[in-house]
């Protein structure tokens, strides 16, 4: 099997996901264009030599519709030959696009391709595309759906993180995503976003909010309340007995946010590097998916680690770096506890709680965080994981070359 | 036409009239024949170029039409049954309950205009005909007139296009209650909702009917049209529907744990039937009805529900031979919880009531809690002051004795003491007449035991109320030794005077429905002895179908009771208390922490200043090593089956004692005396239908050698299994031929 490469990565800043954002302006296309266009000319690279772009995308109705992946191939002015395809694996989707990526280069059907993501919440809303799994009885019913929060606060039930626990997690998600700004760590990968003119309309994730602390989070009211009185508590506990009650803590300010944005990274092998007088970044060393119990939901990112760890031969001491998306406090919280990981090597630079989570954007995203931080901290090894909707798990392990 | 139910005819003006009037019956139900007759009667109305328009209404005073034939759906599903794994079979019980929704599209698609003049109440397909009318005009001046469907009440789904219309009149979210619930509506909550276009008075329904037609000659159903859509939408088309589709799924799991398969069947025929065109939609809703009523669920709920609920309660169980017992005047003895609310069923029932008790303030009090029931009543606009005035003027609080010498029963209902009792017997003896019948209210007491304090035994009974009184309709009646088939006979006439349902049983401790229902407590304390965490213990017994979990009902009832009962009955099989590790606990509870139930605002949970429970107590973790805090899928179907199979092994072994002797009692009783998981039909149904007898045995026996021998089958369960026998075969419901419900 051939090494697959990451050669680059990059990603725009993450506006609002609201009316009031600085990208609900631009069209998600135009997001996953700019992302397109700026790996291949900060690369120079030419894009006849790309076989297949990847692009997760987890709201594919409207304009995100008709396989936006091809259809930001062609508007990027990419090599027509290169052909496109959007996916979704949920909020894994951006990494999932990467792992797709990269097979197709280890098995040598692609020399380079192109793993990204976009997702514009604020124009193409989070669940306007509907879905079987929710509204379905046969399916909801004998799946026991329930709404994301509500698994996210039956983990921190089960596990038992409090409010506390939650937004104190969140308080810090803030600052270190503050400190990362503040530091320049993630001006190797950021695209500022440009306007119809041509001018830059945003730079910077916008959603953060550094002043963030325990008292003000803890005025907001818990968001699943709502959903759990109307009879997901009882569907949570009609799967989970154990559990006596359930205790709502999350809410906006510990919870990922809700923004627009999209990410690409190019991954080859080595000829096609080299050919492209490009200097691989990082050596893909493994990745995979798996599913999990789909009422909790978003436990995956421990049973995918534990199964991909157990692949390489590795354990988690091996993994200098995790990067987790923040889903929900309590999903990082319960990786840190199930796989006994440190803090200090648990999202260094903060995550989606600080600085949002494009859905099918994301993945990309903070792959590209890791191979960023990589380097700059000089280290060797990273995992980057998601959890996912309907009880799944997608991971990748890299190092630096 | 050769019409069997309908009559047909055409006035002056070119409307036909067809009124549903089927011979022989009191009420319309849609037979084959009246379905046959709607076919008919489309195809006449449809090319007949002198009908202009149709009316449908009923011949019958008492209502319009009260849904399908039950027995007669019944037969031709169980006909069907038997082979419907093979494709040919299935097409063919396709097509037979097809019928009706078949028939209702052709009326429905006739080409002519169509209204349903509704003078009276319209339920299940009744109401599903009228769905199929262009025009619905509904009598303002019937106070019986109620719409619904009340179908997934006994297991099943509406198979007429209820499904399928209602939402598509009123949406998704409007209909759902009338769907799940089975809620039926009134005519002005018809008219607000858009169910029925129009109110009139009985007397002008019909001409209100023709006008109508007359002035819409071209009138078809609104989805028909090109341009209809769902109000309010349709899922994965419309965010709202979605949301409201998605919630949905969670109340039913929410109100039946997922135990229910009618109102799964019901969601998803709405959910798929939308989003074609309503042919299709009919279709599905078929398919729907037809797997729902296939299942063991629906086949106990209507046998159990339905068909023995309404025998019973007409006294299907009364032994013949014996006069009537006109029931005036009965005395109640012992004012408390108890005695009020038989006191206050009673006087509801037009019962003059005597409410005897040791001191007049007592009997008072005893009185006041009928007060109280009726001033809410009033208050709530639910009943007038006149009515609650002549209800309260039927009960006389005293304490004299004499005042009983002219009653046609006398219940005594005082505490549960043999001594007391006994006294209580003496007293109401020496006043009352020589044939009146003595019933004593115990839940637990043997009554041959308490029979002999009674000077005439065979006119001794027990009659065992369950409370709150007011709101359970069970009671059980216990036959003492020596108590006459005629006081059977003629207490079974006092219980359906105050409306409640009768189940008679042999004398044994605890009678027939404690007994069994201890075992669904007993069996949660086992497993709390084994370390299983009390949250799954509690949930799991609610995620089958009983109304509390094991502990909470401990709480109600009173640990300090329960560890009197625990150690007597020890005691009585010679054996130390001590040694039983479940003892232990309990002693430890009660004892050292001085926890002993609700009354005392502590027990196995922690309560509020309401008494309403808060949380379990953590302190149990102190004394029980919790080992078993995870509730796997696997681990939740066993701690079920236990739950259910231990109560079952208990009526099991009541049928073999002789304690009961009909399995339509013993269901009703089961489902009505203790909630035994409804969805079954109760616990009988459960072992014939849910498992068969030979299936049950074994699985028993696999509990038996992995929890012990409380779940070992007796000879009678093993003898039916080898016989490949039922219950309801060996104790067939008396005065009943076997059912094929």
């Amino acid at each position: 099997m051939t090494d697959a490469f990451i050669y680059d990565a990059v990603r725009t800043p993450r506006g609002k996901g609201k009316k009031n954002g600085s990208l609900h302006e631009i069209t998600s296309l135009e997001l996953a264009t700019q992302a397109l266009e700026a790996l291949r000319d900060r690369n120079n690279l030419d894009t006849s030599k790309v076989d297949d772009v990847i692009m997760g995308c987890v709201a594919p109705i409207g304009e995100q519709g008709s396989d936006i992946g091809r259809t930001a191939v062609l508007n990027a002015g990419y090599d027509e030959r290169v052909a496109g395809i959007q996916v979704d694996r949920f909020c894994a989707s951006g990494l999932e696009a990467c792992n797709i990526a990269a097979a197709k280069v280890m098995v040598g059907e692609a020399d380079f391709a192109i793993g990204s993501g976009v997702e514009a919440m604020s124009r193409v809303p989070m669940g306007s595309n509907g879905g079987a799994w929710p509204t379905d009885p046969r399916s909801a019913i004998r799946t026991r759906f329930v709404p994301q929060g509500v698994s996210a606060d039956l983990i921190a039930t089960k596990y038992g993180f409090s409010r506390e626990n939650c937004d104190s997690y969140a308080v810090e998600s803030q600052k270190r995503a503050a400190q990362a700004w503040s530091e320049g760590r993630f001006s190797k990968s950021i695209v500022p976003v440009k306007d119809q003119m041509g001018a830059t309309i945003l730079d910077r994730d916008e959603h953060m909010r550094p002043e963030a602390d325990m008292q003000s989070l803890g005025g907001l009211d818990p968001s699943f309340q709502f959903f759990g009185d109307m009879g997901f508590d009882d569907v949570a506990i009609s799967r989970y007995p154990e559990v006596e009650k359930m205790n709502h803590v999350h809410h906006a300010g510990n919870s990922s946010g809700i923004v627009d944005g999209a990410a690409a990274v190019l991954i080859g092998n080595k000829n096609a590097g080299d050919a492209a007088g490009l200097k691989p970044r990082a050596r893909i060393k493994g990745f995979c998916s798996i599913g999990s119990e789909p009422t909790i939901m978003l436990t995956g990112p421990v049973d995918v680690t534990q199964k991909l760890l157990k692949k390489l031969g590795m354990t988690t001491s091996d993994i200098d770096l995790f990067e987790l998306n923040e889903a929900f406090a309590a999903v990082v919280l319960r990786m840190m506890q199930a796989m006994d990981i440190p803090h200090d090597k648990m999202n260094v630079n903060g995550g989606a709680i600080a600085m949002g989570h494009p859905l099918g954007a994301t993945g990309a995203m903070i792959l590209g965080t890791m191979v960023d931080e990589l380097e700059r901290s000089d280290k060797e090894t990273a995992l980057v994981t998601l959890c996912i909707g309907a009880g799944m798990g997608t991971a990748m392990v890299i190092e630096r070359v | 036409m050769d019409l069997k139910a309908f009559t047909f005819d055409v006035d002056a003006d070119g409307i036909a009239v067809a009124i549903f009037d089927a011979p022989d019956q009191s009420m319309n139900t849609l037979t084959s024949d009246a379905i046959n007759d709607l076919s008919l009667i489309a195809k006449e109305v449809g090319k007949n170029d002198e009908i202009k328009g149709l009316v449908m209404t009923s011949g019958k005073p008492s209502g319009f039409c009260a849904g399908a034939d039950l027995g007669e759906m019944s037969k031709m599903l169980s006909s069907n049954a038997a082979s419907k794994d093979q494709e040919s079979a299935k097409k063919a019980i396709f097509e037979a309950a097809f019928a009706l929704n078949k028939a209702l599209r052709e009326i429905e698609a006739c080409g002519k205009p169509v209204a349903a003049a509704i003078n009276g109440l319209a339920l299940g397909g009744g109401f599903e005909m009228t769905l199929a009318c262009h025009y619905r005009v509904a009598a303002n001046d019937n106070p019986k007139l109620s719409l619904g469907l009340p179908e997934g009440k006994v297991g099943l789904i509406p198979g007429g296009g209820g499904t399928q219309r209602l939402p598509r009149i009123i949406g998704i979210q409007e209909a759902a209650p009338y769907l799940l619930q089975g809620k039926s509506m009134r005519p002005d909550k018809a008219l607000t909702l858009g169910v029925v276009h129009e109110l009139a008075p009985t007397s002008e329904l019909l001409q209100k009917a023709k006008d109508w037609l007359k002035a819409n000659p071209e009138a078809t159903a609104p989805w028909d049209g090109k341009s209809f859509k769902v109000p309010g939408g349709i899922p994965n088309q419309h965010p709202n529907a979605s949301q409201v589709m998605m919630l949905g799924n969670a109340m039913i799991i929410k109100e039946t744990k997922g135990n229910f398969p009618a109102q799964k069947a019901m969601l998803s025929a709405v959910y798929e039937g939308l989003q074609v065109p309503i042919d299709a939609g009919l279709r599905i809703e078929t398919r729907y009805f037809i797997n729902t009523a296939m299942t063991p669920e629906a086949r106990g709920m209507i046998r159990t529900l339905f068909q023995s609920m309404q025998e019973l309660s007409k006294g299907a169980s009364r032994p013949d031979g014996f006069a009537a017992n006109e029931i005036k005047k009965v005395a109640v003895i012992g004012a408390g919880l108890m005695g009020a609310g038989i006191a206050y069923v009673q006087a509801a029932a037009g019962v003059e009531t005597i409410l005897l008790d040791i001191d007049q303030s007592a009997a008072e009090k005893g009185k006041a809690y009928s007060k109280n029931i009726v001033e809410k009543a009033v208050s709530r606009g639910r009943m007038t002051q006149e009515k609650a005035d002549a209800l309260l003027a039927m009960i006389t609080p005293t304490t004299d004795y004499n005042t009983l010498s002219d009653c046609d029963l006398v219940v005594e209902a005082v505490f549960e003491n043999p001594e007391i009792k006994a006294k209580v017997t003496e007293q109401v003896e020496a006043v009352i007449g020589d044939n009146t019948i003595l019933g004593s209210n115990t839940s637990t007491l043997p009554i041959t035991g308490l029979a002999k304090a009674s000077k005439r035994p065979d006119k001794f009974i027990g009659i065992h109320f369950f409370s709150p009184v007011e709101r359970m309709g069970l009671v059980e009646i216990i036959l003492g030794e020596e108590t006459s088939q005629e006081t059977l006979a003629k207490t079974i006439d006092y219980v359906l005077k105050i409306r409640k349902t009768p189940v008679a049983v042999n004398d044994s401790r605890g009678f027939y429905t404690s007994r069994c229902f201890s075992t669904y407590t007993q069996e949660g304390m086992e497993m709390l002895s084994e370390g299983v965490a009390p949250a799954i213990i509690e949930n799991v017994g609610r995620g089958c179908g009983m109304p509390m979990g094991p502990l909470e009902v401990s709480d109600s009832v009173g640990l300090d009771t329960a560890l009197k009962i625990g150690r007597a009955t020890a005691a009585a099989a010679g054996q130390r208390a001590e040694d039983d590790p479940k003892a232990a606990l309990l002693a430890w509870i009660v004892e050292d922490q001085g926890r002993v139930g609700r009354k005392a605002g502590k027990g196995y949970y922690e309560y509020d200043e309401k008494n309403k429970p808060l949380r379990i107590w953590p302190g149990l973790s102190k004394q029980v090593e919790l080992k078993t805090t995870e509730c796997p899928p696997e681990l939740k179907e066993e701690l079920t089956k236990r739950f259910l199979f231990r109560q079952c092994i208990e009526v099991a072994r009541c049928f073999e004692e002789g304690v009961i002797t009909d399995a339509r009692d013993a269901d009703v009783g089961s489902i009505l005396a203790w909630g035994f998981a409804p969805y079954s039909g109760g616990c009988v149904s459960y072992m014939d239908l849910k498992w068969g007898i030979k299936a049950f045995v074994a699985e028993a026996d696999r509990l038996a050698d992995a929890y012990g021998e409380r779940f070992r089958p007796n000879r009678l369960l093993r003898d039916l299994a080898e016989k490949g026998e039922a219950f309801y075969k060996r104790f067939p419901p008396a005065a009943s031929e076997d059912r094929a419900a």
